[in-house]
């Protein structure tokens, strides 16, 4: 029996036991303390007969002397099963409701294994979220991981939800101006919470009550008051459970995971815990590989009908885009949804900051055939005509409205319209693409057409609405 | 050989005893798995060790298996259109070995074992050779030939070499050395990955690669054997202009890192490559294309190694006379990986916890870039001299490249790298390294960026707030610089036009001086300045949108030749001119800047197609301004009866 009393040491999370035989890395550990409490926890370094380490469920109550540690012989693992949906489970994937076991179909290692480059199918399928400033503009395709960088005391929960609420896959077009049908019922969803509060848990699983996709939702809730470390295993939990259900079960999964702050501020415990040299601000130096571990687990495998989409959604500290966790973030997300304070105080929801948002995927998911032909110039015209309205709007603020030209006159009008009619929308307001579009469309018609050098000629004569309404 | 075991575990580092005739940087397998990893540092008889595959399951007692040699790539037919992982694993093979996941402990050489190819030597029987004379060739595809040579260290007289079809390890022939042993000939060198390949000597860089992105060749251009940097804040534009680079440049191989970077983008490589047709060839970009891909999730001490796999091939086919372009993409995970590796061996950390001998790695790196004499004789039996007359990249392949007609860029022809005439001449070739650099938020005063700095000539400064605008490539013009400008002057002046040079300063001027009085006007408004200073401010903004700004998804504009860039300049610069002169004439600025032919000029870096018939529609739209502008005007009698006709 590999069970040992011989813990030497006990540093925050870490316990560090000696005379150890035959431990591995990685190797899972049952540890339980004098006072009968138990936690899990896996081995971070193993040098000679002394092993390090980490408790999932922390270490309070744990002494030197009469700490038992169970090697187990194998990593952390998730039992997987189609029983998974509709179920929730605390941060190390064990049930929390009032449900019965999971029998699982296979056991796990929640780590995952990297997808090989050559056998992943390039996420191009649009999703319609229904909102027009991520439909229009940076818009979200199956496989895709797209952040949403908030701030405390923004709506990026309602967001997300409504998202979740409202996904769905268009119908491929043969008619370039044409948008597809919407295809209906497509998504399940792996809902991970890290460190959130049990309000902001509860908000998501109401919604998804009410909306009855908890039927198609598997839940992963470590919440603030549950251990920090835990954090650690619950994405790869939420994702090992969405690659079962995406490339076993051919289902198309929308994972969201929250707060990733509190992911991050984990990780650096148990980093200063283990006196490694810190990289900016205290963060581990290997942040970036730990993030990308996890990010990288969305996408799309050739020969398999699921994907994995991930909207991972993390609050800025002090809304500073260049802390490391959403700089690092959008270094490996492809783009980024972006939420802004100053929109949020004027009242408009999704309060998304459009221009430093930004969809990498979005050249390969809209168009001809995907929603219209139309939509790449539109929406580059959007953003170049928006910046210049916010530009001209600065100006004015110094100079006075009277000392712009014509032209800035236009521009600001238009980002004004574009800010109360194109981003704000309802929290339950569902625009189809089409509208979305038409939309578009109609702001343009505020600027002088010669301004509308990056829609091509063709475009601008078949969908600029012409004339007034009168 | 000798057998080691593990005694500690820490991520990708391993601690093994009992290694005591293996050296520093030898390869060894580690566990019962067999993984590979690379010696990293030797205290008595315990070996650090970086395991380039998931560590996992490993534990004190395991086996390390000794090798005896250094990491090292295998280099011959076969590494075009491949796709490898950071130590030159074949991705595709091992995607049929294991499915779609990378599971570990499994390989595949780097060079296909059971393919055959079509050998024909140059050299005989009896002929004398030395380290990198070129003894026979593969026609490894379409674009692409393949110089087989004679491997660094070994010389002799031939003493078989037969025509046929072989496999990479099949002997082609055999070499009698001077002392008397015998050696085979193979297809197939191998060359450890840490360690530059020998040349004869590094020449002075010249010759401008042509990328087509606008921004970059007329303002910022890079040479054949040049180094440029990337920098920039995450979605400014980095991977976007690599792939570019990659796509549209006139460099004859090229070789595309990831390194630890998105898994979608080089599956977006590898579905684009190969449908995407090479202007120069006619045949699939991917043909002359390889691909390192360590992407961010998979294992960090591969990513580590995936630069020197990468720039090693780069060099072993510059060595054959070919002008390579290596894309890094981002040093910065490269360096990250160094400082993981080295955090773990309790190294005392520099700068943000970067290893110490971070910039002398980066420095070495950047060094082994470079336009160079390549070993061997150009000659070698004949070979290059007759292969580069029909090669898509001889003389016609370089005029075609420049886009001017064949007259203007004869003599262009006599600086291709493999001249027609001189087959006796030297064996030239290039790798210039592109590396992309991803600063922790955006702030350039980290160390990678400040170390990399020292060494490139070229920086393409990305700004974040230019790409917010929408405004592609984000390459902010007032920060870029490139220290090859006065050397790609002559060539220019040869292949493109006398007065290119001018016209790229000039546009400079104009956009340094609306820099400064943007300042004013912000200050005061755009009425504060003169009728000269407003049209110079809208000639800026004329050459920010419709030259600067180029769409890399859009057909008709991802790409222009040197000529049609200059076409580009010399029309807005035209309208730039005739303005002012309309203006002292009493032509009102209102109406000069309504001037029905602006939105041509704006329309014109679209124009695409045959060169006479794109030249044409720039004489027209010159022709226009003309007209529109001063001297014409038959429709605004108001202006010209104010200026009281000619002067
Ligand atoms: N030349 C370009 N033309 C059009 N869009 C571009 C161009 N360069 C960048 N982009 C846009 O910016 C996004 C981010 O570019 P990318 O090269 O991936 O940034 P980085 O590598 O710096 O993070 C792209 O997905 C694309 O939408
Ligand atoms: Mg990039």
């Amino acid at each position: 029996m590999r069970e040992y009393m011989t813990t030497r040491d006990i540093v925050g999370p870490l316990l560090l036991i000696e005379s150890v035989v035959d431990v591995t890395y990685g190797e899972l550990v049952e540890l339980e303390y004098p006072d009968g409490t138990r936690s899990l926890g896996n081995v971070l370094e193993v040098n000679g007969d002394v092993a390090l380490v980490q408790a999932f469920e922390g270490t309070r109550g744990a002494n030197p002397s009469q700490t038992k540690a169970k090697f187990l012989g194998r990593s952390l693992e998730l039992g997987v099963s189609r029983d998974m949906l509709g179920r929730v489970f605390d941060g190390l994937g064990r049930p929390n409701d009032d449900g019965p076991e999971i029998i699982a179909d296979k056991r796990l290692s929640i780590q995952g294994s990297p997808i090989n480059p050559t056998a992943r199918d390039f996420p191009d399928d649009f999703i319609q979220t229904g909102v027009s400033a991520i439909d229009g503009l940076n818009p979200l395709v199956r496989g895709q991981k797209l952040p949403i960088f908030s701030g405390s005391g923004l709506p990026h929960n309602e967001l997300a939800a409504q998202i979740a609420r409202q996904a769905a896959v268009l119908a491929r077009s043969a008619k370039a101006d044409v948008v597809g049908d919407k295809l209906e019922g497509e998504f399940a969803v792996v809902f991970a919470a890290m460190g959130i509060t049990f309000e902001d848990a509860d908000f998501f699983t109401q919604e998804f009550r009410t909306t009855s996709a908890i039927e198609r939702a598997v839940l992963f809730l470590n919440l603030a008051d549950d251990p920090a470390v835990e954090r650690i295993a619950t994405p790869r939990m939420a994702l090992t459970a969405a690659e079962y259900l995406a490339y076993e079960c051919d289902m198309h999964v929308l994972v969201i995971l929250t707060d990733m702050t509190y992911y991050c501020e984990a990780l650096r415990e148990v980093s200063a815990a283990r006196k490694e040299v810190p990289g900016r601000r205290g963060y581990p130096g290997y942040l970036y590989t730990d993030l990308a571990s996890l990010y990288e687990r969305a996408g799309r495998v050739k020969g398999r009908a699921g994907s994995i989409t991930q909207v991972p959604i993390l609050s800025m500290p002090d809304d500073d885009k260049t802390h490391p966790i959403p700089d690092l973030t959008g270094y490996i997300t492809e783009g980024q949804i972006i939420l802004d304070r100053n929109l949020h105080r004027r009242g408009i929801y999704p309060p998304v900051a459009v221009l430093p948002s930004l969809s990498r995927l979005k050249q390969k998911g809209i168009g001809a055939g995907k929603t219209r032909e139309d939509h790449a110039d539109l929406s580059n015209q959007l953003f170049g005509s928006y910046a210049r309205g916010l530009q001209a709007k600065e100006l004015a603020v110094i100079l006075g409205e009277a000392a712009l030209s014509d032209d800035d006159k236009a521009f600001v009008a238009f980002a004004d319209a574009f800010e109360d009619r194109f981003i704000r929308q309802g929290k339950h307001e569902e625009r189809s693409v089409a509208e979305t579009l038409a939309l578009g469309w109609e702001l343009a018609a505020l600027l002088p057409r010669s301004e509308l050098k990056r829609i091509k000629d063709e475009y601008v004569e078949k969908y600029l609405p012409t004339g007034t309404d009168a | 050989m000798e057998q080691g075991r593990i005694v500690k575990v820490a991520g990708p580092l391993v601690v093994a005893e009992g290694l005591v005739t293996s050296r520093m940087y030898d390869l060894v397998r580690v566990g019962k798995d067999g993984l590979m990893g690379e010696i990293i540092e030797m205290r008595g008889d315990r070996a650090s060790i970086q395991v380039y595959e998931e560590t996992e399951g490993l534990g004190p007692g395991d086996p390390v298996e000794a090798t005896g040699a250094p990491l090292s790539v295998e280099l011959g037919p076969g590494m075009l259109e491949a796709v490898y992982d950071g130590v030159q694993r074949p991705l595709d093979a091992l995607e049929r070995m294991t499915g779609a996941f990378l599971t570990r402990g499994v390989t595949a050489p780097g060079l296909d074992r059971e393919k055959q190819w079509e050998f024909v030597p140059t050299a005989k029987a009896g002929d004398r050779v030395e380290a990198g004379d070129i003894i026979g060739t593969v026609q490894e595809n379409k674009v692409v030939e393949h110089r087989i040579m004679v491997p660094p260290g070994v010389s002799g007289t031939i003493a078989t070499l037969a025509a046929g079809t072989y496999t990479v390890t099949d002997p082609v022939g055999s070499l009698t050395a001077d002392d008397g042993t015998k050696t085979d000939l193979l297809m197939m060198q191998t060359w450890p990955v840490r360690v530059a390949r020998p040349y004869t000597r590094k020449l002075s860089a010249s010759e401008p690669m042509t990328t087509g992105t606008r921004v970059i060749d007329t303002f910022f251009p890079l040479v054949m054997g040049g180094v440029a940097c990337i920098p920039g804040p995450f979605g400014a534009g980095k991977t976007v202009t690599q792939h570019q680079i990659a796509k549209w440049s006139n460099a004859e191989v090229v070789i595309f890192i990831g390194c630890g970077e998105r898994g979608n983008e080089m599956t977006d490589v590898l579905m684009e490559f190969p449908e995407l047709v090479d202007p120069y060839s006619g045949e699939p970009l991917m043909k002359r294309t390889v691909l390192v891909a360590n992407t961010s999730n998979m294992p960090v001490a591969a990513r580590e190694a995936s630069v020197y796999t990468g720039i090693t091939m780069a060099e072993y086919f510059r060595d054959m006379g070919y002008n390579v372009v290596l894309q890094a993409d981002s040093t910065s995970r490269w360096a990250e990986a160094m400082r993981e590796i080295s955090g773990r061996l309790e190294e005392m950390p520099g700068d943000e916890g970067f290893p110490a001998y971070l910039g002398t790695k980066l420095a070495a790196f950047y060094e082994r870039a470079g336009k160079v004499e390549c070993l061997g004789g150009g000659g070698g039996g004949g070979a290059v001299a007759s292969s580069a007359a029909d090669d898509a990249f001889g003389a016609d392949g370089l005029a075609s490249r420049v886009g001017g007609d064949s007259s203007d860029s004869a003599s262009a022809a006599t600086q291709a790298p493999v001249s027609t005439s001189a087959s006796v001449a030297a064996r030239i070739g290039s790798v210039s390294v592109v590396g992309s650099v991803s600063p922790p938020g955006g702030d350039l005063s980290e160390p990678v960026v400040q170390n990399t700095l020292r060494v490139v000539k070229v920086f393409w400064a990305l700004q974040d707030q230019l790409a917010f605008q929408r405004h592609f490539p984000a390459i902010d013009w007032l920060t870029s610089y490139s220290l090859y400008l006065d050397k790609v002057t002559p060539f220019w002046n040869e292949a493109v036009s006398a007065g290119f040079r001018g016209r790229r300063d000039q546009c400079m001027a104009i956009l340094q001086r609306e820099n400064e009085l943007a300042e004013i006007v912000r200050l005061v408004g755009l009425e504060a300045l003169s009728a000269e200073e407003q049209i110079l401010m809208e000639t800026a903004k004329s050459i920010r949108e419709d030259f600067l700004q180029q769409n890399a998804f859009r057909e008709d504009d991802q790409f222009s030749s040197l000529v049609e860039q200059d076409l580009l300049l010399k029309t807005i610069l035209l309208f730039h001119e005739k303005a002012i002169q309309s203006h002292d004439k009493g032509m009102a600025l209102k109406d000069i800047f309504a001037a029905p032919v602006r939105e041509r000029v704006t329309r014109a870096k679209y124009l695409t197609g045959e060169a006479a018939a794109v030249a044409a529609e720039f004489a027209s739209i010159a022709s226009d301004i003309e007209t529109q502008l001063v001297g014409g005007g038959t429709d605004d009698g108001a202006y010209a009866a104010r200026a009281g006709g000619e002067q």
